[in-house]
């Protein structure tokens, strides 16, 4: 029998293995050092460094005549962003954004409920099936389904018919704003498309931050003399709240950038990312495209700001 | 005497589960009551009843002569001190604590005003403005008894709440509990699997086994003429007696129950007393846990301090006063 079996202290294992094995252990930071350094690179430079590239683009001009970009720094481009057709774009899309995200918080929420407090099992799996199912496929092909959902000739426009409710479709369309020639070719349309693509971004991380609020706090709430409203307000919703505002930051960053749904759904009217995709492509002006970029930046800044002063991350 | 809870023949089934089966129960206002028994016995299942978390399957509650079925726990007059708190950790003590005054829409200043007072009577004046995370598990106790107290309930329920403290810190809250239900009149109902707990604070004990109530009774009553084997084991590790034992060392029928305190245990020689030989000891400070073997049985016996104690492997005899050997009346 080996001594090595009976001693305290066993021997170190054998090769660069073991001796790598006993280095981690004594410097963990090392170990650290070498896994996060390939990320901290990545993120730094290739994605941090050319969103700066970009940032720094929108402090330069272009010349009106020649159409060339003029490398000095001015707050111009900046200027260009308040002229009345530019200003009419961010506050479309802000208020847009703004409206997803009220409508996106309002249908997840008692679907999250549901999954986090009823639904256990089978229904679970068929609750993260149904959520995720959408986010599998093709973010094109859903929205030109939704476009020949919507279509005059579409099945919706068919359904309403048959139900005898055209007027109502009708009615709605001839609304301002949100009205239009049909629905594919109106902000409502936008709206729903946009309100169906980003869903699962709303319910998912509010469904997590419900499945948190442990059982007990609910009954101790309702044993303490509050109705269910009572509950819902001073308990649940306070304690759901950071899962609703990181639910919130998805659909309301998503709408700010999102470029393809109303150039395929809606209106001839743009939106940011529309304003971002012509002006660095078709019409070559980088600073304007770049300068409108920092725009869902600084409502973003704005929007955590808010929020944290609000106390939604006091649960956290 | 007013009835603060009835229970009528209350079950409370979970499809095949009989979680409470058939209970009858009586507490008095203005008593300390404690529910004893191991887990699964349906004691935290009978205090949620009480509460209104769950509805019996059958039977009938009251609460001080008013119908509980159906009414939901906002609408009881009933407060609960959970087992692990239940602290709202987005709120400070203070809001905690007057969070059932202000759900009933009592002005601020008059709630903050009786929150300080429940405080400083659960001895944490000041602490008002600290989170429950920022608190010790002692200090949370209190906390989530203030809460409750707040209230002025008409029964307080009490879930284990010394469960997760050490024992200094359990014994220095038995006390203070104690106290506290005699200075505020409140009917207590404590929920225990921790005979000495239940014995040392309440008035009355009901002891559960499997769904059902097993035996009601003063703490005297329960300790030294428990009802069944189940009581006579489960409070105190009595010593279980077959009939045939205690027939021949008392003459009395049935089964036996002999308390491990009321055994002498003397040497060989001294003569009569049932023949028995020592397996082990444990030292327990205040006195010495003697484990015997008799007639094929394991027999537990606790010397005092200062007795003789007997070497492992002596042959002894063991005597105790008739008057001792409690028969019980079901099997």
């Amino acid at each position: 029998m080996a001594a090595a079996a009976h001693s305290a202290i066993l021997p170190r294992r054998g090769g660069i293995a073991g001796a790598l094995s006993d280095a981690f252990w004594r410097h963990p930071g090392f170990l650290l050092f070498l896994l996060l350094t390939p990320p901290v690179l990545w993120l730094g430079i290739i994605y941090l460094g050319s969103l700066f590239a970009l940032l720094a683009q929108s402090f330069f001009s272009i010349d009106e005549f020649s159409g060339l970009v003029q490398y000095e720094f001015t707050l111009k481009t900046y200027g260009e962003l308040f002229k009345a057709q530019n200003l009419d774009i961010i506050l479309r899309t802000v208020m847009m954004a703004a409206i997803v995200t009220l409508a996106a918080a309002a249908v997840a929420f008692p679907i999250a409920y549901f999954a986090a407090r009823y639904a256990r099992g089978k229904w679970k799996a068929f609750f993260y099936l149904a959520v995720m199912l959408p986010l599998w496929s093709s973010y094109l092909v859903k929205v030109y389904a939704w476009k020949l959902i919507l279509a005059k000739e579409g099945i919706l426009n068919w359904l309403l018919a048959k139900m005898h409710l055209t007027w109502l479709l009708e009615a709605w369309l001839s609304l301002p704003i949100v009205g239009g020639n049909s629905l594919s070719f109106s902000y409502t349309g936008t709206f729903l498309v946009f309100l169906y693509v980003w869903l699962p971004f709303m319910i998912l991380p509010l469904q997590a931050a419900l499945e948190r609020v442990p059982v007990n706090l609910v009954e101790a709430s309702s044993d303490l003399g509050a109705a269910p409203a009572q509950t819902f307000r001073n308990v649940i919703f306070p304690l759901a709240l950071p899962g609703l505002v990181a639910g919130s930051i998805f659909t309301f960053s998503l709408t700010l950038g999102d470029y393809i749904i109303p150039q395929i759904v809606g209106t001839s009217r743009r939106f940011i990312g529309q304003a971002v995709y012509i002006h660095q492509g078709t019409a070559g002006n980088i600073p304007l495209a770049a300068a409108f970029t920092v725009v869902p930046i600084v409502v973003m800044g704005f929007y955590l700001w808010g929020a944290k002063r609000l106390g939604a991350f006091n649960a956290m | 005497m007013t009835t603060a809870v009835s229970f009528q023949s209350v079950s409370r089934h979970y499809s095949a589960v009989k979680a409470v089966d058939r209970v009858d129960l009586d507490v008095q206002a203005g008593e300390f009551f404690a529910m004893l028994g191991p887990s699964g016995s349906g004691k935290t299942t009978s205090l949620r009843l009480i509460a209104g978390f769950e509805q019996p399957t059958a039977g009938h509650i009251e609460i001080f002569g008013e119908t509980a079925e159906g009414v939901p726990p906002y609408r009881r007059n009933v407060n609960t001190v959970f087992q692990d708190y239940a602290l709202f950790p987005h709120l400070n003590v203070l809001d905690n604590v007057a969070y059932g005054l202000m759900v009933r829409g009592v002005p601020r200043a008059e709630r903050h005003r009786a929150t300080e007072e429940v405080l400083a009577m659960v001895k944490l004046p000041g602490y008002g403005d600290r989170r429950p995370g920022q608190l010790s598990g002692g200090q949370r106790q209190r906390v989530a008894l203030a809460r409750a107290l707040v209230n002025r309930p008409k029964v307080l329920l009490l879930d284990e709440p010394l469960g997760a403290l050490d024992l200094k810190l359990r014994e220095q809250m038995q006390e203070e509990l104690k106290s506290l239900q005699r200075q505020l009149g409140i009917t207590f109902v404590f929920v225990t699997h921790d005979q000495g707990e239940a014995l040392s604070m309440a008035d009355r004990v009901a002891v559960f086994s499997d769904g059902r109530i097993m035996q009601v009774g003063t703490p005297q009553e329960i300790y030294q003429r428990p009802a069944s084997r189940f009581v006579a084991d489960f409070v105190g590790s009595s010593n279980v007696l077959p009939p045939d034992f205690v027939q021949r060392y008392s003459g009395q029928r049935g089964w036996g129950s002999l308390r491990p305190e009321s055994i002498r245990i003397q040497a060989e020689a001294a003569g009569d007393g049932v023949p028995a030989r020592v397996v082990s000891k444990s030292y327990l400070g205040a006195a010495t846990r003697v484990v015997l073997e008799a007639e094929g049985l394991r027999i537990n016996a606790i010397l005092p301090a200062g007795a003789r104690l007997p070497e492992d492997g002596e042959a002894v005899v063991l005597t105790f006063n008739r008057e001792n050997m409690h028969v019980m009346e079901e099997g």
